[in-house]
């Protein structure tokens, strides 16, 4: 069988990468003759939860209640995800590359003393079990072998597009509320102050988004961005350096660990086009990329471009679209 | 008093073209260089900040070649005041196998009366990115682990980790002796000041050998994406591509309100 962690937005249903991480589960059990998947997940299952999973294939929903998981201790997701082990035949575990997949299966790994892949975008094979993933900031590839069982890995974000199963699961819910030794409790969130609000779907469904990236300079560097978005009636979305930085709150992220984006035009300002950020803005229908590198990817990778500095070209559409509208 | 190990990485420089060796075992780091992950750079500086608030030493470690020197040199000069060098091919080290390193060299100077309340580790490595090294640390030594926070304090024997998480900022507070690892952002690295790397200089560099023979990073190989073959339409250059980029809007039809 194959174990999917599963992740939750605020709203309760599986977040985007994960049913990505479901949706590849599927391929591997394809090629293996048809593995059961089983999802696990951490606190609360709703009946939309279960629906969800179930249109996606999974056969049983594993559910990690009690105390110790009232609040995130990595140890203790790890030790919850062995005690479904325990209880199953699991050849295969799997998360999403996010900060909680990466950490989870890294405690479980080292628990079972077995190897991990983070961030795989392919499978070449079952025997030997051989996954390809993202290294050296995804600009190269690493054929990696995942000789012992289980095979533990996380999926990179937007390597699959999230898709339900031909034919749906039974998502039976199965509850674990295993004993969580106290060392397994010692690191965990202690507080934690409400999250931004997550503004992410305008961002998703945009007709036009303007992209941001280190080119700006500065939090202030994003005035007349701003004013771009505005002019095109677009949002605004930004590489990973931007919220890093906190020059813009994360739910403005485009890319592998932010949102996937689909609009009819990106226009992607100061920013370089690293592969975990053209993960999230490579189903743009255009790209009009500003960058002063001639070379950026994002330049070579887009349909038009103007090499220039965005403090200045940015300011100069402006002036050309008002000019236009007459105001 | 609080003494901080902070483990550093040399890895290739991929801010320019990413070039393979001829055996697609490695990244040849030749053309472009070297540097420490951006994440180690801030681990270095909180180590640095956490030892000058509490006293106490920070010590830099690698496990890596030769040339590897130049980190621990780097580490030296913005803070740290002893360094440990496990000389070894990293290309023959998986994360386990590293991790196991790492614990031997904590052992061994626990054992001779230099302990250490608090481990500091980047999230990930910006060669191998396997996110690993430090929570497989913490299994080796049975110590907590605090994984992917941008900030770090210890009092009383007391560390506080904090930074943005998946529920929000997040904090964590755990009793030493802890792992952490740090994700960039938090801290702006210092740069190294003249006296600063004078110092540097002079400081002994502990050296050894691996402690066991290593398993493997289980690599079959390293491969480059395929190239994209491009077919931009450039516009033209700085503000004068104006009226072109508008009739480019206006014909897709972004404009329209
Ligand atoms: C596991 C993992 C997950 C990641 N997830 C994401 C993700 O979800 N999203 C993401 O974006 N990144 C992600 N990254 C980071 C990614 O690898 C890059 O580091 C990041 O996208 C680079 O951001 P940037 O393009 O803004 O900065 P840079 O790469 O520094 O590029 C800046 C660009 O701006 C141009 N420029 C500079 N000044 C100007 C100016 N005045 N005018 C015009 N152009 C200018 C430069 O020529 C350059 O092309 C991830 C990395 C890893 C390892």
């Amino acid at each position: 069988m194959i174990v999917v962690l599963v992740e939750k937005g605020p709203d309760g249903l599986a977040v985007e990468v994960s049913r990505e991480t479901v949706t590849f589960a599927r391929s591997l059990s394809e090629a293996g003759g048809g593995v059961a998947i089983d999802a696990v997940v951490v606190g609360e299952v709703s009946d939309a939860l279960r629906e969800q999973l179930a249109a996606y294939g999974v056969r049983d929903v594993h559910r990690l209640g009690g105390e110790a998981y009232d609040s995130f201790a990595g140890a203790a997701w790890a030790a919850g995800i062995e005690s479904v082990l325990a209880a199953t035949t699991t050849v295969v575990v799997m998360a999403a590359g996010t900060p909680r997949g990466n950490e989870v299966l890294a405690h479980v790994a080292a628990r079972r003393g077995v190897e991990m892949a983070a961030n795989v975008l392919t499978f070449g094979g079952l025997s030997p079990f051989v996954v390809t993933r993202q290294v050296v900031g995804g600009q190269a590839l690493e054929e990696m072998r995942l000789g012992n069982r289980p095979a533990i890995f996380t999926v990179a974000g937007h390597a699959v597009e999230a898709a339900p199963a031909a034919t749906p699961g039974a998502a039976t819910l199965v509850e674990h509320a295993p004993d969580v030794a106290a060392a397994d409790l010692i690191a965990r969130v202690v507080s934690s102050e409400e999250p931004e609000p997550d503004l992410s779907g305008d961002l998703k469904s945009a007709k036009v988004v303007v992209g941001a990236g280190r080119g700006a300079g500065s939090a202030e560097g994003f005035a007349d961005l701003v004013e771009l978005t505005e002019l095109v009636g677009g949002s605004m979305g930004v590489s990973r350096v931007v919220t890093s930085l906190g020059w813009r709150p994360h739910h403005e992220q485009v890319g592998q660990t932010g949102s996937r984006i689909s609009p009819d035009l990106y226009i992607p300002c100061g920013i370089s086009g690293a592969i975990q950020h053209w993960a999230g803005c490579s189903s743009a229908k255009a790209i009009l990329a500003i960058n002063t590198d001639a070379d950026a990817p994002m330049v070579t990778k887009a349909t038009y471009a103007v090499i220039g500095d965005l403090h200045e070209v940015v300011p100069a559409i402006n002036a050309e679209i008002r000019r236009r509208r007459g105001e | 008093m609080t003494n901080v190990l902070v483990c550093v990485k040399r890895v290739p420089d991929a801010s320019s073209e990413v070039v393979l060796t001829a055996d697609g075992q490695s990244v040849d780091g030749r053309f472009a260089g070297f540097t420490m992950s951006t994440h180690e750079e801030c681990a270095v500086e909180l180590a640095a900040l956490v030892t000058a608030a509490g006293g106490g030493e920070a010590t830099a470690l690698t496990l890596g070649d030769a040339e590897a020197v130049e980190q621990l040199r780097a580490a030296l000069a913005v803070g740290c005041t002893a360094a440990t060098h496990v000389v070894a091919d990293p290309q023959r080290f998986g994360p386990a196998d590293v991790a196991r390193e790492i614990a031997a060299v904590v052992r061994d100077h626990e054992a001779a009366g230099r302990s250490y309340d608090l481990i500091l580790l980047g999230n990930d490595a910006a060669d191998s990115g396997d996110f690993q090294v430090g929570i497989r640390l913490a299994y080796e030594l049975g110590r907590p682990v605090v994984n992917g926070v941008t900030h770090v304090s210890v009092a009383d024997g007391v560390v506080t980790a904090s930074g943005a998480g998946t529920d929000g900022y997040e904090t964590y507070r755990v009793p030493v002796p802890a792992v952490v690892t740090i994700l960039e952002g938090g801290v702006e690295p210092r740069y190294p000041t003249v006296p600063g790397r004078m110092k540097a200089k002079k400081v002994a560099i502990e050296e050894r050998t691996p402690a066991g023979e290593p398993t493997g990073p289980n690599r079959v190989k390293l491969a480059l994406p395929p190239p994209v073959p491009s077919n931009v339409q450039i516009l033209g250059k700085g503000a004068d591509a104006a009226p072109a980029v508008v009739d480019v809007l206006e014909e897709l039809g972004v404009l329209s309100r």
